[in-house]
């Protein structure tokens, strides 16, 4: 008894309970302003309401078919804008005539901002799943295959020397030294491919806001009806899946660089 | 002695060739990349002009690459494209001093203070995960769609970016130098101005670097989804006007300014490293 009484308070006391104090304050002044009617209501709604919303919101069809319609367009994106940066990151770090072909237009076309493609794409595609789904591969393309390039480079000529030494096959170049030292990079890659992708995800729903289900269409139906929690929710939910994504993928990373050793 | 004189005379002149034909050599394969990069540009705006001749696409679909080299040069005269421009990199500006700053302010407090640290960063790292335009629609609400807008948008997301590599910067000063400080005496500021800031300068602007990068993503977006001029508004005013030159235009001025951007600041940086190399 004793002892779990400690192990309680020792992981009581191991938490580090300071980070906690900047969201409460901000939630507790929210309230009080909102109780002693310091701010407008309407435009600043007191924090019950926005529970009040994510309760109700919890329960209709609208949020799930809007969550679900928005994550596999995110998905859908990142699966196809990912694997296509592989491949072209693959080629342009192993083929010189490749790189030198396509390396300056894939140079130039990277400076261009993601979002100034969406009223190119949306005028040659329409406003459906399909011209949504193919931003969202865009933006997931240009980190993956940045980075794979990068980490194909970051083979030294010295490695290179001794696989050759051990007479490795072209196969076992790429499986076996090649792809092993790129693959830190990749994922670096594949991470900020995530992370763009869900970017891309709720721009596009935002500004095609008259077209399709998502959860960017719920929030700026929220915006029109000038619904604020609403507003308020779909933004914290956009923000806890964009952090989900992130955890999701530093721990997949962790596993499966774990060959590398404590080295990080 | 004189042919002597001469056989060195002459192995002189020799080195010298070499240097110019190497010269010459390293000139011409250089260029043959360059030239080798043209080629799929060139074979796309040949397919360009081949479909527009051949009618493939009607024009509001695919305006023929004359049409936008015109309808380029006509809004330079106009005064369209030059003033939007302008009015998008205003933009920028203040928002990466107004966001840098902020940025800087808070990657200071927790790069030096474990305490500001202990209580800042638990949110900082969940805050900073949301994705920009997701703010958008709620700062709409309580900005309007004016200017604050803008400016408010396009800072928060160099705030990010600026926040998190000054503090790396800061944390990768080697403790040595801080000793070194303490040895000579050093007041608190004269630690944080002759130590940690130069030492996490060149960290720092490479944030700076990735920051205004995310501005120009952002400021494309606010610029599409609620605005009146700038740079995004005129490509929403081609769309509108079914004038898709106008949109290409749009794409490809974008993708200039990103290059000229991109390419300053990362000149910028090496300088900064270099400075450091030589420093140490």
């Amino acid at each position: 008894m004793a002892i779990s009484a400690n192990l309680v308070i020792g992981y009581f006391k191991q938490r580090d309970w300071r980070g906690w104090v900047l969201p409460v304050a901000f939630v507790a002044l929210w309230s009080v302003a909102s109780y002693f009617n310091w701010v407008n209501p309407k435009l600043i709604p007191p924090p019950y309401a926005v529970l009040e919303t994510a309760w109700q919101q919890l329960f209709a069809e609208d949020f799930f078919t809007g969550l679900g319609a928005s994550l596999f367009r995110n998905l859908s994106g990142f699966v196809i804008g990912g694997t296509a940066g592989i491949l072209v990151g693959l080629a342009l770090g192993f083929s010189r005539w490749f790189d030198h072909l396509f390396g300056p237009s894939f140079n130039a076309l990277k400076q261009i901002s993601l979002f100034a493609w969406l009223p190119l794409i949306s005028t040659w595609f329409g406003y459906d799943n399909s011209a949504k789904i193919l931003f969202i591969s865009l933006a997931a393309f240009y980190p993956v295959a940045l980075n794979t390039f990068e980490g194909v480079r970051s083979v030294t000529l010295s490695q290179l020397e001794v696989a050759k030494v051990y007479g490795f096959s072209q196969s076992q170049l790429i499986y076996k030294l090649v792809l092993p030292a790129a693959t830190p990079q990749i994922f670096v890659g594949l991470q900020l491919g995530l992370i763009y992708a869900w970017l891309a995800t709720i721009g596009s729903e935002l500004l095609l806001a008259n077209w399709g289900v998502g959860l960017g269409n719920i929030v700026i139906r929220g915006r029109e009806a000038f619904n604020v929690p609403l507003i308020i929710f779909g933004m914290l939910i956009i923000g806890l899946i964009g952090a989900l994504f992130n955890r999701l993928a530093a721990r997949v990373e962790a596993r499966l660089l774990r060959w590398r050793g404590a080295e990080r | 002695m004189s042919s002597h004189t001469q056989t060195l005379k002459i192995t002189h002149d020799w080195t010298w060739l070499t240097r110019v034909v190497a010269t010459v050599r390293k000139l011409l394969g250089h260029s043959g990349i360059v030239v080798t990069g043209f080629i799929f540009p060139l074979i796309v705006l040949a397919l360009w002009q081949l479909a527009f001749e051949q009618n493939w696409l009607p024009v509001q679909i695919l305006p023929p690459p004359s049409l936008v080299w015109q309808t380029f040069w006509e809004l330079i005269d106009s005064g369209d494209l030059t003033v939007n421009l302008w009015v998008s990199l205003k933009r920028i500006a203040w928002s990466v001093l107004i966001g840098g700053s902020a940025g800087l302010l808070i990657g200071f407090a927790i790069g030096l203070s474990k305490r500001a640290y202990a209580y800042i960063y638990p949110t900082f790292d969940v805050v900073s995960q949301f994705p920009v335009v997701g703010w958008i629609p709620l700062l709409m609400i309580f900005l309007g769609i004016d200017e604050g807008l803008k400016i408010a948008a396009i800072s928060l997301a160099v705030v990010v970016p600026v926040t998190v590599s000054t503090y790396k910067g800061i944390r990768s000063v080697p403790p040595a130098l801080f000793e070194v400080g303490k040895v000579y005496g050093f007041s608190y500021q004269q630690t944080l101005l002759r130590i940690a800031l130069p030492a996490a300068l060149p960290a720092i602007f490479s944030g700076v670097r990735q920051g205004v990068m995310q501005a120009w993503l952002s400021l494309v977006f606010v610029e599409l989804l609620a605005s009146s001029e700038g740079i995004g508004y005129l490509m929403v005013w081609g769309r509108q006007l079914l004038q898709m030159d106008i949109v290409f235009i749009g794409i490809i001025v974008i993708g200039l300014v990103g290059v000229v951007l991109d390419f300053t600041l990362r000149f910028i940086e090496s300088r900064l490293q270099t400075w450091r190399r030589s420093a140490f």
